[in-house]
């Protein structure tokens, strides 16, 4: 790979690998995305490389088999499109590959069956499928379409230009300039205003001469949310070339991707795009013969959710065990080894080239006043269409889970919404028509009434946070004590120990919840809960103690009725805690087969083949297994 | 993806001997032996210049370092929050019976050692498990226990 020298050399090298494409050249499109690779997309890949290796393909132009990022409808995986042809295959099996190559790739035909059809529509193309007309996709524009192991893929689709620009259009003054007009807040959850973090930085940096450090947080810690890791799979030079214009802002020579070490996938892509960047000279010393030097390295988070904390990941980055430590002085003042240091989270790095590329009006035209741009969100849970959505801030929350992601399978609507992870809250349905200023309804959803608005602010008026993206849909079968339950669990464990409030309120907190899921406890009990959870939020000592009482505080305040049924009637409404529940076998649907009582770990079903089979209740553990094998779904929660 | 070096030397050779490379050369060294000895740890210490004290209170502050043995296989059971939703716990306490063994756990015979972990990222096809490198997204437990068969 030969090193560019300048950006006249940049352009040249794409224009010659464009000329060099061939357009009546089939590209096939496997998604390799999270979801899909865990419903088997290697193998279909494999099947159709195999395909054109052994030459099992009769046409004149033998297809180019791409690995890509992930497409972000997840629901409907494997996911494979075809180009020039512009198809659109969903739920793709390997045993479908021969049928694709026969068909679609030999004599140019749709093999119908594969196509994504709904409410009786079948649709050929991506474009034309409502959940994805309603996107806007531009941080994820290249995901699912070029192959991240290949930077000619993203030289081809615009990679670096907006550096090529930068480094000669641009001076560090006006790249900072821009940031902060355009208004981009940090994507990771916290909503800070970008270009403030790096003009401090930058002060700071100019008052006290030496090196300054940039850092990308790729510690998705929390538990729904796949954004970062679908675009450090997809499109990594998306994420390192925003890095680069920002170490170039601020004067930074030296930079580091800390990803979650869950991401064996991110980093192994993360490695290649750095040695691919540094052989095309777009990384290292002298970048596009600017004078400017910067390079990144890998750093892999050890497993610890606190580590998403920006302190924590500079004490982690320097070797130690991932404590927190008060702020002030912020990394901006003193980050890494005591000097200035800028950590955003990988989307809004991802965000950086776009900016500069369109400038600050285009920028803070997409979305709403003060939340500007797009967001991707994991739409996941107990909704139709899972998957990864970009939108422009400000869309309705009823757009985006009714709208894109078509509602609550069997259910007329959902039963709240959980965004923010552990630090968030849940947004009960009743909270979706309260008014809030800022809209934006893709035109296929034009929704009866004012709804509220998902952004930054409106978001943070409900009690919730945005967070990271993680929007996790829940439906009626789903318990709110055992979601706040589930919380607090997830906390107590994580939480580093070095301050007090968190280290012993979150133990206690869940103590309550634990007794509340029994159906022990009192009313009194619910007012002590939510004042313990105050003392968190008023005494923690980082993000992570001061939000943790979040989806407890949210769901007691929307959901009192639910705790009361737990602790005053002794009832789960949703059937979830273990303590209140019992199976027991509908005897309309039981068809006798008895797989129910083959499974049982306490051996406490019983009855004769073919006839009913019934739940002996003193032994029953309620551990469901029985719910989970019957295929007759006669398994019943009482 | 890298090869793994083998021995301790070749993993420390890789690294400068200064404490902020503690981490990466514990990384290396447990995903090389499948644990953190005593012997190696003591090691380590000498080369990056930490006491042992800092250094164990990183091997136990981490997920990822074991400071006993592991399986062979590892089964990491998702309990993020769509998993959690959607049976992961379920799946976990299954998984716990088939094994007869508990989370945090190895097989007497070294085969399988179980655990949960905080969202694989692959949420729109909860409930996973990850065995080894492999996702397995709407996961049963019929469907692991063939898995388990098939290691």
């Amino acid at each position: 790979m030969k090193k560019i020298k300048n950006t006249a050399g940049l352009q040249t090298l794409r224009q010659t690998l464009l000329e060099a494409q061939d357009p009546e050249m089939p590209v096939v499109r496997v998604c390799l995305g999270p979801g899909c690779l865990a419903l088997g997309a290697e193998k279909v890949a494999r099947a159709f490389k195999s395909a054109v290796r052994n030459k099992k393909i009769k046409a004149r132009v033998q297809p180019l088999i791409k690995g890509t990022g992930c497409h972000g409808f997840c629901s409907q995986g494997t996911l494979v499109s075809l180009s020039p042809a512009n198809l659109f295959y969903v739920r793709v099996k390997p045993e479908d590959v021969a049928e694709i190559v026969a068909t679609s790739l030999e004599q140019g035909r749709t093999v119908e069956r594969l196509l994504y059809s709904d409410n009786g529509a079948r649709y050929r193309s991506a474009a034309e499928i409502p959940f994805y007309r309603a996107q806007q996709k531009i941080i994820l524009k290249n995901v699912g379409i070029i192959d991240p192991l290949d930077i000619n893929d993203a030289l081809m689709a615009g990679g670096y230009q907006s550096l090529a620009k930068v480094l000669t259009e641009m001076s560090p003054e006006e790249v900072l300039k821009t940031v902060e007009v355009s208004g981009l807040r940090g994507r990771g959850g916290g909503g800070f205003p970008t270009g403030y973090k790096w003009r401090r930085a930058a002060d700071n940096a100019r008052e006290n001469p030496g090196p300054v450090y940039v850092i990308a947080n790729g510690e998705e810690g929390d538990p729904g949310a796949f954004m970062d890791r679908s675009i450090m799979e997809g499109d990594p030079h998306k994420v390192i070339e925003g890095m680069i214009i920002g170490a170039y802002a601020l004067g930074a020579n030296q930079g580091f991707l800390y990803v979650r070490h869950e991401y064996p996938l991110a980093i192994h892509h993360f490695s290649i795009a750095l040695r691919q960047a540094r052989n095309r000279g777009l990384l290292g010393k002298n970048i596009l013969g600017s004078g400017f030097d910067f390079d990144l390295q890998i750093n892999r988070g050890a497993g610890a959710y606190v580590c998403g904390e920006e302190t924590a990941i500079i004490a982690s980055l320097e070797g130690r065990a991932g404590e927190p430590r008060t702020r002030p002085p912020y990394p901006a003042q003193e980050g890494l080894w005591g000097r200035p240091t800028v950590i955003n989270n990988v989307e809004t790095w991802a965000n950086v080239p776009h900016i500069m590329e369109k400038g600050a009006d285009w920028y803070t035209g997409l979305g709403v006043p003060h939340s500007t741009g797009t967001k991707i969100f994991s739409l996941v849970g107990k909704v139709k269409n899972t998957g990864l959505v970009e939108v422009p801030m400000g869309i309705s929350l009823g757009a985006l889970v009714e709208g894109i992601g078509g509602g609550v399978p069997g259910q007329t609507h959902f039963k709240a919404v959980q965004t923010g992870g552990p630090s968030g809250g849940i947004i009960p349905y009743e909270l979706k028509e309260i008014f809030t200023d800022y809209h934006y309804h893709p035109e296929e959803f034009i929704a009866a009434k004012k709804e509220i608005s998902v952004d930054f602010d409106s978001m943070a008026q409900t009690g919730s946070i945005m967070g990271g993206g993680g929007m996790i849909v829940m439906d009626d079968h789903d318990c709110v004590v055992d979601v706040a339950r589930y919380f607090l669990r997830f906390l107590e464990e994580e939480s580093c120990g070095k301050c007090l409030p968190c280290r012993l309120g979150l133990k206690g907190m869940l103590e309550f919840l634990n007794r509340f899921a029994r159906g022990q406890g009192s009313p009194e009990d619910i007012d002590a809960l939510e004042s313990l959870g105050q003392a968190l939020v008023d005494g923690s000592l980082c993000g992570l103690g001061r939000a943790a009482p979040n989806p407890v505080l949210t769901s007691i305040r929307f959901f009192r009725d639910e705790y009361l049924a737990h602790i005053v009637d002794h009832k789960c409404p949703a059937g979830v805690c273990r303590d209140l529940i019992s199976y027991r076998i509908d005897p309309e649907t039981c068809n006798g087969c008895g797989l129910c009582a083959q499974e049982c770990p306490e051996a406490c079903i019983t009855g004769k083949k073919k006839k009913l089979f019934t739940i002996g209740q003193e032994a029953c553990i309620r551990c469901g297994v029985c719910q989970d094998v019957c295929p007759m779904q006669a398994v019943q929660v009482a | 993806m890298k090869t793994r070096p083998q021995d301790l030397d070749s993993i420390l050779e890789n690294y400068p001997r200064r404490p902020q490379h503690l981490i990466g050369v514990l990384q290396d060294v447990q995903a090389a032996f499948n644990y953190i000895s005593p012997e190696h740890l003591a090691r380590i210490c000498d080369h990056v210049g930490v006491p042992v004290t800092q250094a164990w209170s990183v091997a136990t502050f981490y997920k990822s370092f074991s400071l006993e043995p592991r399986g062979e296989h590892s089964i990491k059971v998702c309990l993020g929050t769509t998993c959690h939703l959607k049976g992961g716990e379920r799946l976990a306490e299954a998984c716990e019976r088939d094994l007869g063994i508990e989370r945090g756990q190895t097989t007497a015979d070294q085969r399988f050692s179980l655990d949960t972990v905080k969202c694989v990222g692959a949420c729109a096809e909860a409930p996973v498990v990850m065995v080894d490198e492999d996702y397995l997204g709407r996961a049963s437990i019929s469907s692991l226990k063939k898995e388990f068969k098939r290691r």
